[in-house]
């Protein structure tokens, strides 16, 4: 029997594993990295390990370390999470050495599984439906225009070793087919150190399904549904749901006899999950299969009611499944989103510091946080930037559409940027709201990246609810202050002009016993709310609709950030709004003539002096940040006016480095 | 009788309309308010009561006879901010440019005499293009006469300077000695000589902006304490400010409610200061969470930002906030840091302000530069403002808090009346390594030596025991109750008496 399991893992699946330890009894390790010496997960578990410095390849990633850290703690089992050694058959080898528990499967399996051709070629044996194509690696252009023109166009020329998108190709035709081949091996080379390649169907309007399986090892394997994870930017999946809104029963049935078939092929036992491409006409294709507990895997557990990590555990120890496949049911529905530590307007760019603030929402039935953070904690240059998986549940997808809505409003983070408005937008987005998504969606649906008029638009009622009912609460506690004459101090009026984008919006706010009455164009709106004055967030009730929104104020304004869209909102009374129409809109800066810094970082060195002429692509300044130095290159011809930093100085983001003339 | 109330309406509109329609409109076509208008927008509805409408000037030369608009280019009197009474003055551009005259800066005086009398604050809403040339001396004398008010205000009475338009010259003189000052970008410059007067003497081509604009002033120079974007920002958020002070230097601060309570505690905050010594971190974190509301009036943001100075409050009550920012130049006191730290003291203390000072200064910055700049001289001044003040004195030491600047930093020593530090803090007379390569000279050079002496250093001294054990320090205390620790003293010290020995004045090193 496991008495105690070494995590040898971080962030939020680090946490997550711990959580089930603690519930089952079981003793818990934590190992960290320097980068790591204040995280949660750390704090979570009832020893922690040091094992080396801050890059994963130093820590994380060493076997050794790992080993040293059971040795030191008598750890009898080792749950790996996903990513670092997850899937490396050799750390499962070396703990068997050891006489440690691998909470995982078998190393054959992760072998016969980790190879894209190996793996394809034993799916085909166990009568697991392949994409269409070839399963040797081919290496002449005339071999791939053959193999191409046998399955038909479109085609991919796919890295056997390959992942995240490196050393694919996509052919339409002979020529493309020919340039594509040498392109793909050449990055399947320098990429991965392995340059074989191979042809497969492409397949059009794909969807990515995957089946979650379970197996112990008495040779019992069950199916746990799907999960669709076809919302994807660049391969990382953005958003996941289970079950998937376009399977049917039959299809899903087919999927998942597929998947426990090609899982006893492999002796398989402990979690796994087998990847699916599926097409408009619901035909599948097995991808790949993942020998570890996924990221994504609570969907599947809020569905099933299973714990995923503790029927790993459990079939560790050597036990019988709890479940056959009958008693195997679907209820209700669930998303997950991934909240990340980047700047969805700045083309995702990862965003590290310390998280200032930080408040996920309230966890109940129907909203679930796996994170591995906390507020003052650090998103470090070192790890993936994901903050933490919100996952909602509804008894319909509907239900756990709007549950997720109301939980992204409740998210607040600041201190580094965030995609929660991206994750508002996505939501948001009729096409993912009727079901009707394909992995192409987000690069469809954004072509040129995500830009701040992408965000949904608000309802203004809302807006204009919240703001002049906040303006009234601040305006009648200025208006209380001490010292002013007594019997005369200042009446606070109930009209106000609330100033948004579109235009002025004349109301009437009326403080009453548990919010405000807000009249607008002649309709009283009700808005019930507790918030009281400095309050970042807002829980209400407006007009019978629960709204939680995030007010900040401003110098002279307040922030509202709802449904992914934050706006700056002036309030004012009905002769200041006529008198603020004389204000000038200024236009933003020209920016053209300027070297701003892309990132936060530091100023290595300035390549240029003021008065010097450029030429297009000469480097102008050195900037390092996140342990890479990044060259910023002159975009045209010209002469630099003024240098406006130095080298050794920390820069900010948009900070001015130079100005050409 | 009639024909007087007739009159008398028509005097007024003329005084209402000021330059005309015309310049109105040009005004408005700028992004700027009218004097009247601004106003409007500073006081409270119905609360400003006019003064010296009918004043015109008396000059006669230069056909000016013919020209006199009632009210002579400058909106006086008084009225109220939140209830509270202030006294104002508006210049008004669309006449004669606003530009000074000697029956102008007489209805100045005026208001400027009756604020002093009951005490109240006198807020400037300066838009003026300099003297009233046509009326020569006259206009200087009138100049004189406003500056030396100003002074005698001084202390007394604060005293706010709005720059809204243009203000060059000896005109800006006077607010140069009021509180402090505010611009409005794009739409306001100070300088002593124009871009014209400039290129003559020195050369140098420079416009408007770049000489005296809002940049420059709250950027470069220091002159001015905040930038606005328009007269509506600079105006309804100076009414904020107007809340934090109190009408003289008789009173305290003003109070107001806060549903924040004291007892607060923000866990995160016992991760601000990083493990590595060297590394940054920012200090207006700490501030924002240990303010009610996380709401600070930040003062002279973009200058010398090694030191962060403003408003906030604690259970409704204002403090002033001085705190080494180690984001800039490591938190370390220099020539611009100390001179904008030491004038804001010196208006906490006049003001009866309690200041709180967050304290991680690594020493006061070293070089030629400070050296030949006079950082001996300048840097006494914050030294002196902090020794000097009689209000309540609270220190919180973060981290470090090394040698003279330790003793400058509101210590124990110049009179704090509580002095806190975090487990952090490391109070020595400078940094480990520093201080070994000193002591152990002969050492240097045996890298593992030293390495082994600055170990022993850092264990020994790089703590807040020793000044813990001296009763430097009254307590250690945990990061994450700052707020209540800090609020509780504040209560503590409400009725703190201290009086320094009687003299004309003191003798600050300027």
């Amino acid at each position: 029997m496991i008495k105690k399991i070494l995590i040898a893992n971080r962030g939020e699946i680090a946490c997550r594993v711990i959580k089930t330890a603690k519930k089952m009894g079981i003793a818990t390790v934590a190992v960290y990295s320097d980068a790591d010496t204040d995280a949660l997960h750390k704090q979570m578990a009832d020893e922690a390990v040091h094992i080396g410095p801050a890059p994963s390849a130093e820590s994380y990633l060493v076997i050794d370390k790992i080993l040293d850290a059971i040795r030191q703690t008598g750890a009898d089992a080792v749950h790996p999470g996903y990513g670092f050694l997850s899937e490396n058959a050799g750390f499962a080898e070396a703990l068997e050495k050891e006489g440690v528990i691998f909470i995982g499967p078998p190393v054959g399996a992760i072998n016969a599984m980790g190879d894209k051709i190996a793996s394809k070629i034993l799916a085909e044996k166990a009568n697991v439906s392949t994409v269409p194509g070839h399963t040797e690696a081919v290496l002449d252009p005339d071999d791939a225009v053959k193999i191409a023109n046998d399955i038909g166009y479109p085609v991919m020329l796919k890295a056997s070793a390959g992942g995240g998108g490196k050393g694919m190709r996509l052919a339409w035709n002979d020529e493309e087919c020919r340039d594509g081949l040498e392109r793909a091996v050449n990055e399947a080379m320098s990429s991965f150190g392995d340059d074989r390649v191979f042809v497969e169907k492409f397949i059009e309007q794909p969807r990515h399904i995957e089946i979650q399986i379970i197996a112990d090892k008495h040779g019992n394997t069950v199916y746990l549904g799907e999960r669709e994870c076809s919302i994807q930017r660049r391969h990382q999946k953005v958003l996941e749901e289970a079950p998937s809104p376009f399977l049917d029963e039959k299809t899903r049935k087919a999927m998942g006899e597929e998947a426990v078939a090609l899982a006893k092929a492999v002796d398989y036992y402990s979690a796994g999950t087998v990847e699916f491409i599926v097409d408009s006409d619901k035909n599948f294709f097995f991808l790949e299969m993942n020998t570890r507990l996924q990221v994504e895997h609570p969907v599947t557990e809020l569905i099933t009611g299973c714990d995923l990590v503790e029927m790993m555990i459990n079939v560790a120890n050597g036990e019988k499944l709890p479940i056959t496949q009958k008693d195997v049911t679907l209820t209700g529905w669930a998303l997950e989103a991934r909240v990340y530590a980047e700047d969805p307007f700045r083309n995702f760019l990862p965003s590290i510091g310390r998280l200032n603030r930080y408040k996920g929402p309230v966890e109940n039935a129907n909203v679930r946080v796996d994170t591995g953070v906390y507020e003052g904690g650090e998103i470090s240059m070192y790890y993936d930037p994901m903050i933490a998986k919100l996952v909602t549940y509804g008894d319909d997808r509907a239900e756990a559409l709007s549950h997720m809505q109301a939980a992204l409003d409740a998210y607040y983070i600041r201190g580094v940027s965030h995609n929660i408005g991206f994750l508002a937008a996505l939501v948001a987005h009729p096409k993912f709201a009727a079901g009707d998504t394909t992995t192409n969606f987000i690069a469809d649906e954004y072509p040129d990246g995500f830009h701040p008029q992408d965000l949904p638009s608000e309802d203004p009622t809302i807006q204009i609810a919240v703001a002049a009912s906040v303006h009234r609460a601040y305006q009648q506690r200025a208006a209380e202050i001490s010292g002013q004459t007594p019997d005369h101090e200042r009446q606070v009026s109930d009209d106000w002009v609330v100033v948004l984008k579109d235009g002025e919006h004349p109301v009437t706010v009326r403080v009453a016993a548990d919010g405000f009455f807000v009249i607008i164009e002649g309709t009283t709106h009700e808005l019930q709310t507790d918030w009281k004055l400095g309050e970042t967030l807002m829980r209400g009730n407006l007009d019978g609709r629960n709204i939680c929104i995030q007010v900040e104020r401003q110098n002279i304004s307040y922030r509202l950030t709802h449904a992914g869209s934050q706006d700056d909102i002036l309030v004012l009374s009905p002769r200041h709004a006529e008198l603020n129409t004389h204000m000038l809109v200024k236009e933003p800066p020209d920016t053209s003539k300027l070297l701003l810094s892309p990132m936060p970082g530091l100023l290595v060195s300035v390549a240029v002096e003021s008065g010097q002429e450029i030429k297009s692509g000469e480097e102008l300044a050195v900037i390092e940040a996140m342990k890479m130095e990044n060259v910023l290159r002159a975009e045209r011809d010209g002469r630099i006016s003024t240098v406006k930093a130095a080298a050794g100085d920390s820069l900010a983001v948009d900070q001015i480095i130079m100005e050409f003339e | 009788m009639q024909d007087i109330i007739q009159q008398l309406e028509e005097k007024r509109d003329k005084a209402r309309l000021g330059g005309g329609e015309p310049r109105i409109e040009a005004q408005h076509k700028k992004g700027k308010l009218t004097a009247r208008e601004r106003i409007e927008l500073l006081l409270d509805p119905g609360s400003f009561e006019e003064w010296d409408m009918f004043v015109g000037h008396r000059c006669t030369d230069f056909g000016m006879e013919e020209q006199t608009i009632p009210g002579d280019g400058v909106v006086t009197g008084y009225g109220t901010v939140n209830g509270r009474l202030i006294f104002v003055f508006s210049q008004d551009f669309t006449v004669f440019g606003g530009s000074l005259s000697e029956a102008h800066a007489e209805k100045i005086c005026k208001v400027m005499d009756q604020a002093m009398k009951v005490g109240a604050p006198v807020i400037g809403l300066n838009d003026s293009g300099g003297a009233r040339i046509q009326e020569g001396v006259a206009s200087l004398a009138g100049y004189a006469e406003v500056f030396q008010r100003n002074v005698l205000a001084s202390g007394v009475v604060p005293q706010i300077s709005m720059i809204m338009g243009p203000c060059a010259g000896g005109a800006v003189y006077s607010p140069a000695m009021t509180d402090f000052i505010f611009m409005v970008k794009d739409s306001s410059y100070m300088f002593v000589t124009g871009p014209d007067v400039v290129k003559t003497v020195t050369h140098e081509e420079v416009t408007h902006e770049e000489l005296g604009g809002a940049e420059t002033h709250t950027g470069k120079s220091g002159v001015a304490d905040k930038a606005f974007e328009n007269d509506m920002e600079a105006l309804l958020y100076l009414r904020r400010f107007i809340d934090y002070l109190p009408a003289n230097n008789k009173e305290k601060p003003p109070v107001r409610s806060t549903p924040d309570p004291a007892s607060r505690v923000e866990m995160s905050l016992d991760t601000l200061v990083p493990d590595n010594p060297n590394k940054p971190y920012d200090m207006k974190e700490l501030i924002t969470k240990m303010v009610d509301e996380g709401d600070f009036f930040e003062l002279q943001p973009e200058y010398a930002g090694n030191i962060i100075i403003g408003f906030g409050r604690v259970e409704g009550q204002t403090v002033g906030i001085v705190a080494n920012q180690p984001m800039v130049l490591a938190g370390c006191l220099d020539i611009s840091s100390s001179i904008k730290a030491a004038r804001f003291v010196r208006f906490c203390d006049c003001f009866n302000i309690p200041i709180v000072t967050l304290v991680d200064v690594p020493g006061f910055m070293p070089g030629t530069a400070q050296e030949y700049g006079g950082i001996i001289k300048h840097g006494a001044k914050l030294l002196f403002a902090f020794a000097e003040a009689t209000v309540p004195k609270i220190t919180v030491i973060t981290r470090k808090a090394y040698g003279g600047a330790y003793d400058v930093m509101s210590s124990k020593h110049l009179r704090g009346d509580v002095n806190f530090a975090w487990p952090s803090a490391e109070i020595a007379v400078m940094g480990p390594k520093g201080a070994v390569e000193i002591i152990f000279r002969s050492d240097i050079g045996d890298t593992e030596k030293i390495e082994q002496r600055t170990e022993e250093y850092r264990q020994r001294f790089a703590n807040p025991f020793i000044a813990g054990h001296r009763g430097f320090i009254d307590d250690v205390i945990m990061p994450h109750n700052t707020r209540m620790r800090v609020a509780r003293s504040l209560r503590m010290l409400r009725d703190k008496k201290l009086e320094n020995p009687w003299k004309k004045h003191a003798n600050i090193p300027l």
